[in-house]
């Protein structure tokens, strides 16, 4: 039973960190049809800030809060260097500008900071493990569940409920449609792009909380969790990014379980095939979105 | 539509600066000229595979790097010889132990080997277009990678691999760049070519008229991965020793912006593009080397050469979405050029 709930617990918040990665992918995918490759930059740009701010007396509610604002920054970023002047243009040409974007970052932090990790400030409350019903689990697990659900239920509740939520929803589903109704698309799409820093940024905050050091290139491996649950989940719903996401948790959890030792370093690979597998089955993803708009 | 002179007279431009390239270095008579050289042949021969690819079907893929290392590392596996292998491949199974062929032979088996994998793994995924393409290359990419970083018996894990006879000299690279050179022209105006690009301009129209959409890019996949893994062994035989990370993002980025520079849907533009970014990359990494020789910095500076690169790239994209031939091969311009002025001339 004991090991069920740990098992639960691992996949839970794992699984919420990953659907808040996958969904700031998908919050700008949906609308302009484009995969941001920079995304990962994004969880570095809040890595580097709170190394940068480390030094200082601020408490670190105040740091984590100015990386994530940082990571919002760097988002809007994106948009006006990588994706504004040439997603009219080509698709192609769009996903090299913010490969391209992700590469400037990366060896920015390279050149200006180090090449070698450099250490974060974390809150005492990371570090502590809780003990209940008989399992110990790290205090941070807890957090990120929690902090998921509650980011969760109110990111359905803009989306749903407020007229920026509304009107982006009308974006993703026709943007030229929505264009002629009146819903200024620059802002949108921006808007887009902040709130996907935003939901990078809070991961960031956990997902360093858990290494405990940043590097240039540390957005990779989010960047390409969020590609999985993404791709998994559907390429064009929210609700498929927030179930790709931890689905992909519960076979990662799953595959840690129960290789043996000797394959286990190989789960990456595992875990990419089976992707490709089910991509091959279900081209468009596990939940279809909304029908297809044209972009621009 | 180009015409046969037009394909003719664009060859015989690319392939004049190949050989301007060779004769340039042996005058100079610098060994690092020599380098720069055979490296920007190299280079060649992966981003004209890429081209193959990329430019007739219009889908990024990310997975050619990786296909790049299997030739690597099959023709090492291959041709370290048998007192070496012992140190350098401890792990390895003894029936590939023994076998050790000439460099040249292991180079073409590299190159089949990476189309045989190609082959197998990618059919499925040549159904898939857009972003979902895009994401399983990289998907592609990474498997690729933890493959090679994993499976010591045959690539030494993440360690360095080492005493792979050198092979690659300057003339070897150039005539297979050549090479290389005909054979995406070739495909590109073969009927395969003409079909792919059509597919590329409009799926739907091009499946309409009778083309398998899948099967064609396929084809194109196949052949792509040909060139990388020849490319891939070709360098392997030129460093002499390298490790799983030589194959990943970095070389990916780089090879994709000399296409991407150059221009995608044209064999110019892959040409001149690797032509371009290697000479301003040369230029760049002496400026890096001496600012590091100055101490002008606290550190060592680092990534100099790639910001420049990705702002180029950006830049580029942003002004010429193509690449510098986007749509016409040089000598189809040349060709337009001379006819305006001849017509010019009668009036």
């Amino acid at each position: 039973m004991t090991a069920y709930i740990q098992f639960l617990i691992d996949v839970l918040s794992l699984g919420g960190a990953y659907a808040l990665m996958a969904l700031g992918l998908v919050i700008v995918y949906g609308i302009l049809r484009l995969v941001n490759f920079a995304y990962g930059e994004l969880i570095m740009v809040t890595g580097y800030t709170m190394f940068l701010l480390g030094g200082s007396a601020l408490p670190w509610i105040v740091m984590a809060a100015i990386g994530v604002f940082m990571a919002i920054l760097a988002g809007i970023a994106t948009d006006y260097v990588a994706f504004r002047p040439v997603r009219a243009k080509s698709v192609t040409a769009v996903l090299i500008t913010s490969f391209a974007f992700s590469t400037l970052l990366q060896n920015a932090a390279l050149l200006f900071i180090s090449p070698r990790p450099r250490n974060v400030p974390l809150p005492d409350i990371f570090s502590e493990t809780v003990h209940f019903a008989g399992i110990v689990t790290p205090a941070r697990n807890l957090i990120t569940i929690a902090t998921a659900v509650i980011l969760l239920a109110v990111f359905a509740w803009v989306m749903k409920r407020t007229v920026l939520g509304i009107a982006m929803r009308a974006a993703a589903t026709h943007f030229t449609m929505a264009r002629m109704l009146g819903v200024p698309a620059n802002l949108i799409i921006s808007t887009a792009f902040a709130i996907s820093g935003f939901l990078a940024g809070i991961v960031s905050l956990f997902w360093i909380g858990r290494i405990g050091s940043v590097v240039p290139g540390i957005g990779l491996e989010p960047l390409l969790v969020a590609f999985i649950a993404t791709v998994i989940g559907g390429m064009r719903s929210l609700q498929g990014a927030v179930l790709g996401g931890f689905l992909l948790a519960f076979i990662d959890t799953g595959l840690n379980y129960s290789l043996p030792q000797d394959l286990l370093k190989f789960r990456d690979a595992f875990t990419f095939s089976l992707v490709i597998l089910i991509l091959l089955w279900r081209p468009a993803g596990l939940m279809k979105g909304p029908a297809s708009g044209q972009r621009t | 539509m180009a015409g046969m002179k037009d394909t003719a007279l664009t060859l015989a431009i690319l392939i004049a600066l190949v050989v301007a390239l060779v004769v340039g270095a042996e005058i100079a008579e610098i060994r690092l000229f020599g380098r720069i050289a055979t490296n920007l042949c190299i280079s060649l021969v992966l981003v004209l595979g890429l081209q193959v690819f990329m430019g007739n079907s219009g889908i990024l893929s990310f997975a050619h790097i990786g296909f790049m290392g299997v030739g690597a590392y099959t023709s090492a596996v291959l041709t370290i010889p048998a007192q070496m292998k012992g140190m350098a491949l401890p792990d390895l199974y003894p029936i590939l132990a023994a076998i050790q062929l000439s460099p040249y032979i292991a180079i073409l088996i590299g190159g089949l080997t990476a189309a045989v994998v190609a082959a197998l793994v990618s059919y499925p995924l040549m159904r898939l277009s857009d972003a979902a393409a895009v994401i399983t290359s990289f998907a592609l990419l990474v498997v690729l990678h933890t493959v090679m970083l994993h499976w010591s018996e045959v690539t030494n894990g993440p360690r360095t691999l080492f005493g792979i006879p050198k092979a690659t000299d300057l003339y070897l690279a150039a005539g297979i760049a050549i090479l290389a050179i005909i054979g995406a022209m070739l495909f590109r105006e073969s009927r395969t070519g003409l079909l792919l690009r059509a597919t590329r301009d409009d799926e739907t129209a091009a499946g309409a008229i009778g083309a398998d959409v899948s099967r064609l890019r396929w084809k194109a996949f196949i052949i792509s991965a040909l060139f990388a893994g020849i490319g891939g062994a070709l360098w392997g035989h030129f460093i002499t020793s390298f490790s799983p990370k030589a194959f990943y993002l970095r070389e990916t980025f780089v090879i994709l912006g000399m296409l991407v520079i150059g221009g995608a849907p044209t064999v110019s533009g892959a040409v001149i593009g690797v032509f371009l970014v290697t000479f301003s990359f040369e230029a760049l990494r002496a400026v890096e080397a001496s600012l590091n020789a100055a101490r002008i910095f606290t550190g060592q500076v680092v990534g100099l050469t790639e910001i420049v690169l990705a702002l180029a790239m950006i830049a580029i994209l942003i002004l010429r979405p193509g690449g510098l031939f986007a749509t016409m091969e040089i000598g189809v311009l040349l060709g337009r050029w001379r006819t305006k002025v001849s017509e010019g001339e009668k009036r």
